[in-house]
């Protein structure tokens, strides 16, 4: 029998007990959220958009395509070409939108229901939890941008095949090569989405309210948007965080135009690592009496 | 081969030197110290000025009418809340400076536990014990046992009944193999067997040495569990010590039969020391210290009269509490001043 098995249940404890790692706190934010509806309604709106757009492209067929960008022009060429469009089509509203239902309900939720409580009484500390919280909402917004990638690319390959297409730039690229970047300027879109959920864990954290920090969120990226088409704001467009939903196209041009991906890396930087400090320390310090 | 074995000889060295460091610790600290605990939201003062000292062994009740600041300075012992002003230590630690350290050997809830409902009971235990570390995760079922929700550990928490969800939260607390167990409010809402079920389970767990710190204001509960209380009101603590010197206090009374009653009147109250002195349907009621009532019974045998019963009857703490509240009130009512009980020694 083992020792655990054979001291009383109630019995207090006679040692210490080792503490839990943050990683720890993390899986168990994923299982949370694996766990709840909710979460599959933001994935499910990006696996269904891919797919009906392919479906409806594959009906009409026959018509032309008007060519307003190389990628629209090249949709029933090559099914690489799909995936490109949907990220063009899904940068500005519909992921940050996925992004923040998540991010900005990962804190007000657990305050609403009294389950933040529960878990700042237990070994962990609050910089753990709230660490892991951001991990979560980020590996979320990961997860629906590489999973949009992956349906629209299954679905316009199984409908147009598996062919060469034309970057941005006019030269013709391999389908293997093009496979490769497609999922590089996925994963160089996340940067901005990332600075997108940072803000909605703020406003999370902030808000208490999850409504609110979602709204919040959307809102702020409207804004962003508004702000950049106002004439006479040119200036300010290449610090607006909606202008790097784009600087994943440098990648699909020939050669590699990294200038825009750097400049996106370190001005987001400049939006998460503010919002992410101020909502840390208002965590670190808020009063937990929900519930 | 000899390095494989020096290295975990390395480990179990530091961690048993962690383990005594913490033994050491909890059986050396004081549960619960609260000093000047004060906590205000704007205009309101939800506490004022507590202090708490809850020792190891203790069955500590916190009483006080709902609105007291009862789970508000339950909230400030566990760091959820930050004290306006005032400290408090467990087992020598302040949460708000030591984090979750300052949690170790501590476990409980504060108003009702709260849960995922969307997880079953075991699940929520699991996401719980991995949070605590240890072998938590091996004792989910021991606790799910004790608490007598082992046949639906595997249901969603959220189709749980109150009372289930307590004890839940019970058993979420014994994962933690505490030390401390603090609980607010543990019985509310409970039907009177889970009232009943409740008592004797904290009974088990104070019989297995824990230090229990038990907010309430069902007065039988507390009167029946706790050795020592503090009572709040109004944010201010206006008793704390011993439940029987508290019941002592509030008035040491007797009761007295005899072979003539009539008679026994007379001379109690000729006695010296002897108070209150009246006769009812079920004999004389008196007060007077015990030395007192020893002078009394000799009293009553050289007068030829034969003492049938005498017994002590303390004041109940239900008395003693609205002796304690209602006093305060009054006394905040009429002059604004700082309430105080009505009691002379112990009051704090």
């Amino acid at each position: 029998m083992s020792s655990v098995a054979s001291a009383s249940p109630l019995a207090p404890a006679t040692d210490a007990r080792r503490r839990p790692s943050t990683l720890t706190v993390y899986r168990w934010e994923l299982r949370k959220l694996i766990s709840q509806k909710r979460t599959y309604l933001g994935l499910g709106l990006i696996v269904i958009l891919p797919l009906f757009f392919v479906i409806f492209q594959s009906v009409r067929q026959n018509h032309g395509h008007g060519g307003e960008s190389i990628f629209a022009a090249q949709i029933t060429q090559s099914g690489l070409a799909t995936p490109v469009l949907m990220l063009t089509f899904l940068v500005l509203f519909m992921l940050p939108l996925v992004a923040a239902l998540v991010a900005g309900d990962v804190v007000a939720n657990e305050d609403g229901n009294g389950t933040l409580k529960t878990i700042l009484t237990r070994s962990v500390d609050r910089g753990q939890v709230f660490a892991a919280k951001t991990l979560a909402a980020w590996t979320y917004a990961a997860t629906a941008v590489l999973l949009s990638a992956a349906v629209a690319t299954v679905a316009g390959v199984a409908s147009w095949g598996f062919h060469p297409v034309r970057s941005l730039s006019g030269t013709v690229v391999s389908a293997p090569e093009a496979l490769l970047l497609i999922f590089a300027a996925n994963a160089i879109y996340l940067i901005p989405l990332f600075a997108v959920a940072s803000i909605g864990v703020l406003l999370s954290t902030a808000t208490r309210n999850s409504a609110a920090a979602v709204v919040g969120t959307v809102g702020c990226v409207i804004l962003l948007d508004i702000i950049s088409g106002i004439p006479g704001m040119e200036g300010a467009q290449p610090y607006l965080l909606t202008q790097q939903f784009e600087a994943w196209q440098g990648l699909l041009r020939t050669p590699t135009d990294w200038a825009p991906i750097v400049h996106s890396a370190w001005l987001c930087a400049l939006y998460a690592v503010p919002a992410l400090f101020v909502g840390y320390l208002v965590f670190l310090r808020r009063d937990v009496a929900g519930g | 081969m000899r390095q494989s074995a020096a290295g975990p000889a390395r480990r179990t060295t530091a961690e048993d030197e962690r383990g005594c460091d913490w033994r050491e610790a909890l059986d050396n600290a004081q549960p619960v110290k609260a000093r000047g605990l004060v906590k205000r939201y704007k205009e309101v003062l939800a506490v004022d000025h507590v202090d708490l000292n809850v020792r190891a062994g203790d069955v500590y009740g916190f009483l006080g009418p709902n609105g007291a600041g009862k789970t508000t300075t339950l909230r400030m012992a566990l760091g959820l809340i930050m004290p306006s002003e005032g400290s408090v230590e467990l087992f020598g630690r302040d949460p708000l400076r030591a984090g979750a350290r300052a949690l170790e050997g501590v476990a409980g809830f504060v108003e009702a536990p709260r849960f995922y409902p969307y997880l079953s009971a075991s699940k929520n235990l699991q996401l719980l014990a991995a949070l605590d570390g240890g072998d938590a995760r091996a004792r989910i079922d021991e606790v799910l046992d004790v608490v007598e929700l082992g046949a639906r550990a595997q249901h969603k928490v959220g189709g749980y009944s109150h009372g289930m969800r307590q004890r839940l939260g019970i058993a979420a607390a014994l994962l933690r193999r505490p030390r401390l167990l603090i609980l607010d409010e543990p019985a509310t809402g409970l039907d009177p067997a889970g009232m009943r079920d409740m008592r004797e389970l904290i009974r088990r767990l104070a019989g297995e040495g824990i230090t229990v710190l038990l907010s309430s204001h069902q007065l039988p509960e507390v009167q029946d569990l706790c050795d020592r209380v503090a009572i709040v009101d109004r944010g201010r603590v206006v008793y704390e010590g011993a439940l029987a010197d508290l019941r002592r206090q509030g008035g040491a009374g007797y009761r007295l039969r005899t072979t003539d009653d009539e008679r026994a009147l007379g001379v109690a109250r000729e006695q010296p020391g002897i108070d209150h002195v009246s006769l009812g349907e079920n004999g004389l009621v008196l007060d007077g210290q015990e030395r007192d009532i020893g002078q009394l019974s000799l009293a009553l045998g050289r007068a030829g009269i034969g003492i049938l019963a005498l017994t002590p009857e303390l004041a109940t703490l239900e008395d003693l509490f609205f002796r304690l509240t209602e006093g305060s009130n009054a006394a905040n009512g009429a002059d604004g001043t700082t309430p105080r009980g009505s009691l002379e020694a112990g009051v704090v």
